[in-house]
């Protein structure tokens, strides 16, 4: 196990470092370059935008700016933010919070209710349930989010009036039931989709189990139905989903963009975005890096989550 | 006749089925998957069924335990189980029979057990089904049962992941499991089937030993006519559905009334002792010659933690002369196969030469090699998987050659000609493999390696998965294809009875090595190390001085 984890350690750390070369060409071979935002204002002159350009360090040789990068990286600095003015750090925390919140709402409802209904439509399989929870995934997968949004939206909050239409909370209101009142909509709306994904995945993932020669010993042995299914089957079919779920870990972070729009959600989607728009290259940097640190890390946790549960790849 | 016994069950019988027929959904090949079947297994007796594939042994045992699919339905009949009719029992009723008054061990004990749980916590689970005892009793009777059935360090063994454990090990587990509430009958479905030849006699020894302390009654399934000889009481033969002859095992061994039993009988490869008379060719000089060859799997540990080496094959020489039979027989992980693997160049040897037709192919690189790949063919074991399911018959035997530069129009006429000869018919040629049976699919695979006229066949457990009759047509296909073609054959098998048909000389391998070589005479009658000793012992149903109890009458 131990080795294991250095294994992956080191994997993790090239990968990251290729990520970071590749990230940091692409972006500087952009037309503009990061001052092309700052030529926009009328009040600049070339002699301006040279003595910036030599402030910021940016007419040494690109290796130069990205060794001087990674090594502030590494320290903990990972540059300032020119729309902003405030440390790329502290911008990605600000919008952290409402993203995780946001997702982990939605994925813990999409992960309970999707999971139930792939247990249930394996079990009952063919079933009217089985049918319409078929027919349901197919209607949320091909209809677009933002679809989804504006109807809420315009149901929810326009007709009936029972949750507000966008933001995180009403400003001067910062108590949690606020909170909570503004997250219910775009929450619900997230999920739709990855209820979908995941009940599919979660049924076809339970027929495989239940086919296995172990569930027919465990029906032998004189076990209740229900914990034939509950300990012997679903313990089982859950293994492929702890995978599945760490691959999307980092989709949760970025995978909100369009939810974030349409509900004026202040997200890391709505960050990188903005920032793009903005040139913001310190910014879109810092969430480049930010996704590929998830990314890594999203299938070290599943990694090692399915060691924890699997015992032949923990003792193996 | 089973037919003829009509009275209730009288209270020496353990399990009374009478008429019983069980109707299969619409669509199928028949309508019913047993009929009218009648049978007792009395008190303290082990019954097998036998039969071969679809002839409706293992629904029978379902049926017993109340597991049937819910698309397989029971039309008529009655299963007394201990007295109680259990047909149209309500399910929760039948549930606290299932591993208290009977209970069942499977074919497969790899995925017979729950791969996320430990041996003590899945026999534990049995008693606590059914509400017997307190934790800590439980875990006591646990550790009693792994010592009954023989598993070494139970203390271990209770805290210990089916991963760990060998085959036999598990299935040891499994008849721990089912013993833990001392259920009247036991049903074993092929319990030894997929196990090696050692192991299944300690294991079939397990069970009469068990079954003889506790007086229980055992329904034992299984194909192998050995495995009845040395296990069974009484007997049932089963054909398509039917219950063809019932009678006690000497009767049926030895004076089979049925046609189908003494063709089962007959079919049953025997070790004759005997050696092939080999076919004359003019030239003498080896078509393949092995020297000291080494294959070494190694895993894990890329930049950090401990490597696993596995030496799989382990300086193999042997040579085969042309139209001569090499077997090659040993347990699993023996490297059996791996040396398949490597002959065909699908696997890079570690060291050594294979020298076929005087020139050494281990060194070849891949597009070396390929000029030469026709002429060494394989034949594999699942007919069913080596077929691609998307493509005709026609397809798969004509691909290879048009690839290697025949013309189309010819390809087909050799095909259709060589599907005749293997015994199909010309129409199969633009038919798909999932319209064929199993013996007739591994006849395609056939077909398929010898569309190139190859020199040499490696056929890897090439009978394996078919049932006794089938695989006694099928070695007798490939003899007679050895007589025409004068092609070598490598015949890789875990099998002795069927090395022994078809083989000139048998290796016998271990741990990646040959430990014995010789005629199949010298193998069976006279082995010469310790191990063959053990593996010819072990074969079911046969005696040490190699004579056979069955009286070969068919």
């Amino acid at each position: 196990m131990r080795g294991f984890l250095l294994n992956r350690l080191s994997q993790s750390l090239i990968l990251l470092l290729i990520v970071s070369i590749i990230g940091f060409v692409v972006l500087n071979l952009l037309p503009g370059g990061p001052l092309a935002q700052f030529g926009l204002d009328p009040g600049m002159t070339q002699d301006d935008l040279d003595r910036l350009k030599e402030q910021l360090g940016l007419n040494r040789p690109l290796w130069m700016q990205y060794l001087d990068w990674i090594w502030r990286l590494l320290q903990g600095d990972w540059g300032h933010s020119f729309r902003d003015n405030a440390p790329v750090l502290s911008v990605i925390g600000r919008h952290l919070f409402a993203t995780l919140l946001l997702m982990g709402t939605s994925t813990a409802i999409a992960i309970a209710i999707g999971t139930w209904i792939g247990i249930r439509g394996a079990t009952h399989r063919y079933s009217l349930f089985d049918h319409l929870a078929t027919v349901g995934a197919m209607v949320a997968l091909s209809i677009p989010t933002f679809w989804f949004g504006l109807v809420g939206i315009y149901i929810f909050s326009l007709k009936l009036g029972w949750v507000p239409a966008g933001n995180m909370y009403t400003i001067g209101d910062g108590s949690v039931l606020n909170y909570l009142h503004h997250l219910i909509l775009p929450s619900i709306v997230l999920s739709l989709v990855h209820v979908a994904i995941w009940s599919r995945y979660m049924r076809t993932s339970t027929l495989d189990a239940i086919s296995q020669d172990f569930v027919k010993t465990a029906r032998a042995k004189g076990l209740t139905e229900r914990r034939v299914i509950m300990k012997h089957v679903v313990g089982n079919a859950l293994l492929p989903m702890i995978t599945l779920a760490g691959v999307q870990l980092p989709s949760i972070l970025t995978g909100a963009l369009v939810t974030e729009t349409v509900f004026t959600w202040p997200g890391m989607g709505r960050l990188f975005l903005d920032s793009l728009g903005y040139s913001d290259y310190p910014v879109v940097m810092g969430l480049l890096m930010f996704s590929a640190i998830l990314v890594i890390l999203g299938n070290l946790i599943a990694d090692i989550a399915v060691a924890i549960v699997d015992p032949r790849i923990r003792l193996g | 006749m089973a037919a003829s016994i009509q009275a209730v069950a009288p209270h020496d019988v353990a399990l009374s089925v009478r008429d019983l027929t069980v109707t299969l959904p619409q669509g199928m090949e028949r309508t019913h998957a047993v009929e009218n079947i009648s049978f007792d297994l009395k008190r303290g007796q082990i019954l097998c069924i036998i039969g071969e594939s679809g002839s409706g042994k293992s629904v029978t045992a379902n049926a017993i335990m109340g597991l049937l699919p819910r698309v397989i339905r029971i039309s008529s009949g009655s299963i007394h189980l201990d007295g109680t009719n259990i047909i149209r029992m309500p399910s929760e009723k039948l549930r606290s029979l299932r591993g208290r008054i009977v209970s069942m061990i499977f074919q497969d004990p790899l995925s017979a057990l729950n791969p996320l749980m430990t041996v003590g916590a899945q026999i534990d689970e049995v008693m606590a089904a059914h509400g017997v005892g307190t934790p800590k009793s439980r875990r006591g009777r646990a550790l009693e049962l792994l010592t009954e059935v023989g598993l070494p360090d139970p203390e271990l063994m209770y805290h210990q992941y089916p991963f760990r454990l060998s085959g036999g090990q598990r299935q040891r587990v499994m008849i721990a499991m089912a013993l833990a509430l001392e259920p009247t009958i036991l049903i074993a479905d092929e319990p030894t089937t997929a196990l090696d030849v050692t192991t299944q006699a300690q294991i079939l020894e397990l069970v009469r030993d068990i079954q003889r302390r506790k007086g229980m009654s055992v329904m034992f399934i299984t194909h192998d006519f050995g495995v009845v000889a040395e296990i069974a009481d009484s007997v049932v033969v089963m054909e398509k559905g039917r219950i063809v002859e019932h009678g006690s095992a000497q009767q049926v061994l030895k004076s089979p009334s049925h046609p189908y039993t003494r063709r089962l009988i007959a079919a049953v490869p025997r070790l004759t002792g005997e050696d092939r008379v080999p076919l004359e060719t003019a030239n003498k000089a080896p078509i393949l010659k092995v020297e000291n060859l080494v294959k070494t799997y190694r895993e894990g540990g890329v930049l950090f933690g401990k490597q696993r080496v596995v030496p799989a094959v382990n300086e193999v020489s042997f040579d085969l002369a042309p139209g001569r039979t090499l077997g090659v027989v040993g347990e699993s992980g023996s490297g059996k196969s791996s040396l398949g693997r490597l002959l065909i160049k699908l696997l890079d040897s570690d060291g050594g030469g294979i020298l076929f037709e005087g020139r050494d192919i281990a060194k070849l690189s891949e597009a070396e090699f390929r000029p030469l790949r026709p002429r060494v063919q394989m034949i594999f074991q699942d007919p069913f998987a080596s077929l691609n399911p998307r493509s005709t018959v026609g397809h798969i035997l004509t691909v290879g050659p048009v690839a290697h530069g025949s013309p189309y129009a010819q390809a087909r006429e050799e095909a259709k000609a060589l599907l005749a000869h293997v015994g199909l018919d010309a129409g199969a040629f633009g038919r798909y493999p999932h319209e064929f049976s199993g013996g007739q699919r591994q006849r395609i695979g056939i077909a398929r390696a010898l569309m190139f006229k190859p020199k040499l066949l490696i056929a890897d457990e090439a009978v394996s998965a078919l049932d006794v009759s089938i695989q006694a047509q099928i070695l007798q296909l490939l003899d007679q294809i050895q007589r025409e073609t004068g092609v070598s054959m490598i015949f890789i098998t875990h099998d002795l009875r069927v090395a022994s048909q078809i083989c000139d000389e048998i290796a016998v391998m271990q741990k990646g090595r040959i430990v014995e070589r010789g005629p199949p005479s010298q193998i069976f009658l006279d082995p010469q190390s310790a191990y063959t000793r053990e593996l010819v012992a072990a074969i079911p149903g046969e005696q040490p001085d190699g004579t056979r109890p069955v009286a070969a009458n068919g």
